[in-house]
């Protein structure tokens, strides 16, 4: 076992080591995200007795409006991190979206509008690339559905760190363009995200670059901590009784409950059972089928879907993600493509949110839980959106109404405006009026 | 017979620091084996107790995973080239 050295004495850090999820040995905290024994995950380990000291509501309200006001809870040393104002996302109460399935108390926690890039992903990359340039990479790199892409590419410019992402060659138009706009290198491999990532574990330890979910995976992960924190203080510091996330590896849904679980520790909320519901797309669901058969393992799936952004067909934190479902009397559950545009179409016109397929298989989700009378009215449910359709336009197209085209005339409006009041939408998209 | 095995950063101290070593087998259990007389201590890195692969380890033949294929019984034959790669990540 590696023997755990001191970090710098300067250091502001709060973590102390790298742990093994499966077989607790720990090592120092440098760029590697697997168990040398077993190879299980790596995950951060903190000091808790240390932020139960020195962190209060107070001091976390203090801090920047972005992800950093929790900087004791991420894992990096510096008191200057990447701060692009990633984070503090509007965690809004969806009354419309709510009455139209019959809840009461429901939030969309909306990082559509994460900066820079419009997704979550800004979240994990802003606390990878901070510990990236810790440890001394100049350059970085990511395999990625699209929006990992994005995020890496858009925060290595900002950061002067030189760039080069993988992503499956037939990603939509819109998350492609997103990402040469910040001239990165970029890799299409022809292949599946798995065999992107395949790939990329085999080309990790080469070239001496920092992959942000390879060997920074253990860093980069925490980020997504901040989703859990924010959705606390947001409600007032107290946490919801129920949770509604997307599936993709699975790391997002548990280290959501990590950040609850570690607010609970230090003291900054109070304790209550918080259930949480996972949500993935029938063709990429390898996690809902375990989870439905009962078992505790995920057998990999070739994916089949629309949903790319989170299409993985070998996730993993799978296992964890069952785990956590288990465990908080929640649930997992699938939905079909068409299920899925219909929901990105339910959160648009109700919420006026636009998300991407991801958000549109978790609202597909909450709706076929509310159904299924698997969540009570009463709970206070936040739901995540994590992601924006103005990068997966392909998705919805031919799904949604046309501009009825007029000419530059009163008449013509008035006649255009009679015909969309009276006729079905079918009939008039398709007559020049 | 040979068959070529590319080996994970974690498990590089029981190779000499190789990346890839040459193997023999004409199964993905039989290589374990072959593995094993090479570098040994290797095996019991990729296998729990009961002599399962480990449920992080995945492998692949010809950038297949073994688990489309046969598992531990995959046939391999001359040429092929074997992957180890230890939990991935994701999006």
């Amino acid at each position: 076992m590696t023997q755990v050295t001191q970090l710098q004495p300067r250091s502001t850090a709060t973590f102390r080591a790298l742990k093994c999820k499966e077989c607790g040995a720990e090592y120092e905290p440098k760029a590697i995200h697997v168990c040398e024994f077993c190879f299980g995950p790596l995950e951060v380990a903190y000091d808790y007795s240390t932020l139960r000291r020195t962190v209060t509501r107070q001091s976390i309200q203090a801090g920047p409006h972005s992800i950093w006001r929790y900087r004791p809870f991420l894992p990096v040393e510096t008191n200057q991190p990447i701060d692009v104002g990633t984070g503090l996302t509007p965690l809004v109460q969806a009354h419309r979206l709510a009455r139209r399935l019959g809840l009461n108390k429901l939030y969309i926690k909306n990082d559509a509008v994460n900066m820079p890039t419009l997704s979550f992903k800004d979240r994990v990359v802003s606390v990878a690339l901070t510990r990236a340039r810790e440890l001394g990479f100049s350059t970085v790199s990511c395999a990625s559905t699209g929006n990992l892409a994005n995020s890496t590419a858009a925060i290595a410019a900002h950061a002067g760190l030189d760039c080069c992402v993988f992503i499956p060659a037939d990603l939509e138009a819109g998350k492609v363009m997103g990402t040469l706009i910040y001239s990165p290198t970029v890799m299409a491999v022809q292949g599946n995200y798995d065999q992107v990532n395949r790939l990329c574990s085999e080309v990790a330890n080469t070239h001496g670059w920092g992959f942000v979910n390879i060997n920074l995976r253990p860093y980069y992960s925490e980020g997504s901590k901040t989703l859990g924190y924010e959705v606390a203080e947001q409600l007032g510091w107290h946490l919801p009784d129920h949770i509604v996330a997307p599936l993709a590896s699975g790391s997002l849904f548990t280290k959501i409950y990590k950040g609850f679980r570690e607010f609970v520790e230090v003291g900054l909320v109070e304790d209550k059972p918080v259930r949480f519901s996972g949500a993935q797309a029938e063709g990429c669901s390898p996690i809902a089928q375990a989870y439905r058969e009962g078992r505790d393992f995920v057998t990999p799936v070739k994916p089949n879907t629309i949903a790319k952004s989170i299409a993985i067909g070998n996730p993993a934190d799978g296992v964890y993600a069952v785990d956590i479902a288990r465990k908080t009397n929640g649930n997992i559950e699938a939905v079909t493509d068409a299920e899925i545009i219909d929901g990105i179409k339910l959160l648009a016109e109700t919420e006026g949110i636009f998300t991407e397929t991801a958000g549109g298989t978790t609202i597909a989700v909450l709706k076929k839980l509310v159904e299924a009378g698997k969540i009570d009215p009463d709970e206070t449910t936040v739901v995540y959106i994590t992601g924006n359709g103005l990068k997966t336009q392909e998705a919805v197209q031919g799904y949604i109404g046309e501009p009825l085209t007029i000419e530059p005339k009163l008449d013509s409006f008035e006649r255009a405006l009679e015909r969309s009041r009276t006729l079905e939408r079918l009939e008039w998209q398709q007559v020049l009026v | 017979m040979a068959v070529k095995v590319l080996i994970p950063t974690p498990l590089q101290k029981l190779t000499n620091n190789q990346a890839t070593i040459e193997c023999d087998g004409t199964t993905i259990a039989e290589l374990l084996e072959s593995l094993e007389q090479s570098c040994p201590g290797i095996k019991t890195r990729l296998c729990d107790e009961s002599g399962e692969l480990r449920r992080f380890v995945n492998f692949y033949v010809n950038s297949e995973d073994i688990r489309f294929l046969d598992g531990a019984n995959t046939p391999l034959k001359d040429g092929d080239e074997v992957s180890i790669i230890p939990a991935i990540a994701g999006g």
